[in-house]
């Protein structure tokens, strides 16, 4: 299982509390991740990655065990405290403007 | 009664004004989408309970909204607009080759007949439409593969498509308007598309002339008349009445032809509705008095309309999709402010009262006339 955290206005939108937990199949990335919110949440695509080229949105950053983890590619495998779900996958809005 | 609701969208969220037919005592609900700009929310003509709302921030992209029900419940549709083949580039404002790339809907105009049909108007330019209620946006490519596109240049704004206008009576013509590209014309249901900007002088781009680039900011038509269009051009409010084959200036004695919005009045053809700015690097009124301008003529001849608005202090601006008109038997007129004003006038705009305030700033004023 694994435990994803969304920020404020996408929670709004999936109507979802603070906390998303999810099944992901196989190895545990940044795209299998995703997939996975965005199959469970259909809402929130297009919203953290771009629809066509599914690369990460500009304003948007991944972190986790407190690292950033924007600029990791989306196939390497995520921490394994975030893939036992010890520790949350954070989808964090980019602190840009007021 | 009879009754309006005016959709008004802001860069904070979406708001909803709805008031019977007197127009004097207003019901005011929102945010909707709160925190979210939202650039455009227009009812169906088919069916006044189909509503869209284009709903985006910087952050998180762009989201299409839908509801069913005037406005008391919102469902999120389809938000894949992805341009058709290999995008190709336009012209940066420095002149340089950019590539196409989409940034948010500008402006979204349901078809006139299906509610499931409507049409996007995108930044970069293009115009995307769905069949299925937004569920699904499919791109009109025949606009953006238009010869010239690979030298169209964005205004301030963007390169936005911003005015999409649907011919009554012949269901293949339509024109849209682009900043700053112009104004174009299909006859063909959006299949192939011309441009139609003779007669538009524009002193920014290399030749004045040309048959692209200039920085159309809104068309309007009157549905009884939709040979007729009018412009409210960067600079210039022009007039067209061979469909846009060629245009003639009718900006006769405004205190300044540069402004964002043009309006038609519902029961009257050639009663047009214009807020002068005082220039492209100062928008806002001139003299610091808020002023709609109007015509009874069909251009050349204005009087300032004035009764109930700021007339000292005044520095907001009228963006271009923040005009609209009802359509009672005394046509209301409506507009937003960057100031985060609403104002309604229940007497065609002989007088003015604000409905709100203190919204956010406002980008976009809807009507619907219900029954």
């Amino acid at each position: 299982m694994i435990r994803v955290v969304l920020p404020a206005h996408l929670r709004k939108l999936a109507h979802v509390e603070r906390e998303v937990k999810l099944d992901v199949e196989g190895q545990v990335t940044q795209r299998s991740v995703l997939d996975a919110l965005e199959a469970r949440y259909p809402m929130l695509r297009g919203t953290i990655r771009d629809h066509a080229t599914q690369r990460r949105r500009p304003f948007v950053r991944f972190f986790a065990c407190e690292q950033d983890l924007s600029q990791e590619p989306p196939d390497a495998p995520l921490p394994d405290a975030v893939a036992t779900g010890g520790e949350p996958f954070l989808v964090v809005g980019a602190m840009a403007g007021g | 009664m009879s009754g309006v609701r005016v959709l008004v969208g802001t860069r904070k969220g979406g708001f909803i004004l709805a008031s019977d037919g007197k127009r004097s005592r207003w019901d005011v609900s929102g945010p909707l989408f709160g925190g979210w700009e939202i650039y455009h929310l227009k009812g169906s003509p088919a069916d006044p309970n189909r509503l869209y709302a284009s709903q985006g921030t910087s952050w998180f992209g762009q989201l299409i909204q839908r509801s069913n029900d005037g406005g008391e419940t919102w469902e999120p549709v389809g938000n894949r607009f992805v341009y058709d083949g290999v995008p190709g580039t336009h012209l940066w404002y420095d002149g340089t080759p950019h590539p196409w790339e989409f940034a948010r809907v500008w402006h979204l105009e349901p078809s006139l007949t299906d509610p499931d049909t409507v049409y996007a108007g995108v930044e970069d330019a293009a115009l995307f439409r769905s069949t299925d209620g937004g569920q699904t946006w499919q791109e009109l490519p025949g606009l953006r593969n238009h010869e010239s596109a690979s030298s169209w240049q964005p205004g301030a704004g963007g390169m936005c498509l911003h005015t999409i206008l649907q011919h009554p009576g012949d269901a293949g013509r339509m024109f849209v308007a682009i900043s700053s590209a112009g104004t174009f014309r299909s006859d063909d249901a959006g299949g192939t598309w011309r441009p139609i900007n003779r007669g538009l002088r524009s002193e920014q781009i290399p030749n004045p002339t040309a048959e692209v680039g200039h920085c159309v900011h809104r068309i309007a038509m009157h549905g009884s008349r939709p040979g007729v269009l009018f412009m409210q051009k960067h600079w210039d409010v022009m007039r067209s009445d061979d469909a846009g084959e060629s245009w003639q200036e009718v900006s006769g004695n405004l205190p300044s032809d540069f402004g964002f919005p043009i309006d038609v009045h519902a029961h009257e053809p050639d009663t047009i509705y214009v807020v002068p700015i005082k220039s492209d690097s100062e928008h806002y009124p001139p003299e610091g008095k808020l002023r709609v301008y109007r015509s009874r003529t069909g251009g050349h001849e204005w009087e300032a309309l004035t009764k109930g608005l700021p007339q000292r202090d005044c520095y907001v601006n009228v963006l271009r999709d923040a005009m609209a008109v009802d359509s009672l038997d005394s046509c209301g007129v409506y507009f937003g402010t960057t100031g985060g004003q609403v104002y309604a006038s229940a007497d065609a705009g002989d007088s003015w009262a604000p409905i709100v305030r203190d919204l956010p700033a406002v980008l976009s004023v809807e009507v619907q006339t219900l029954p």
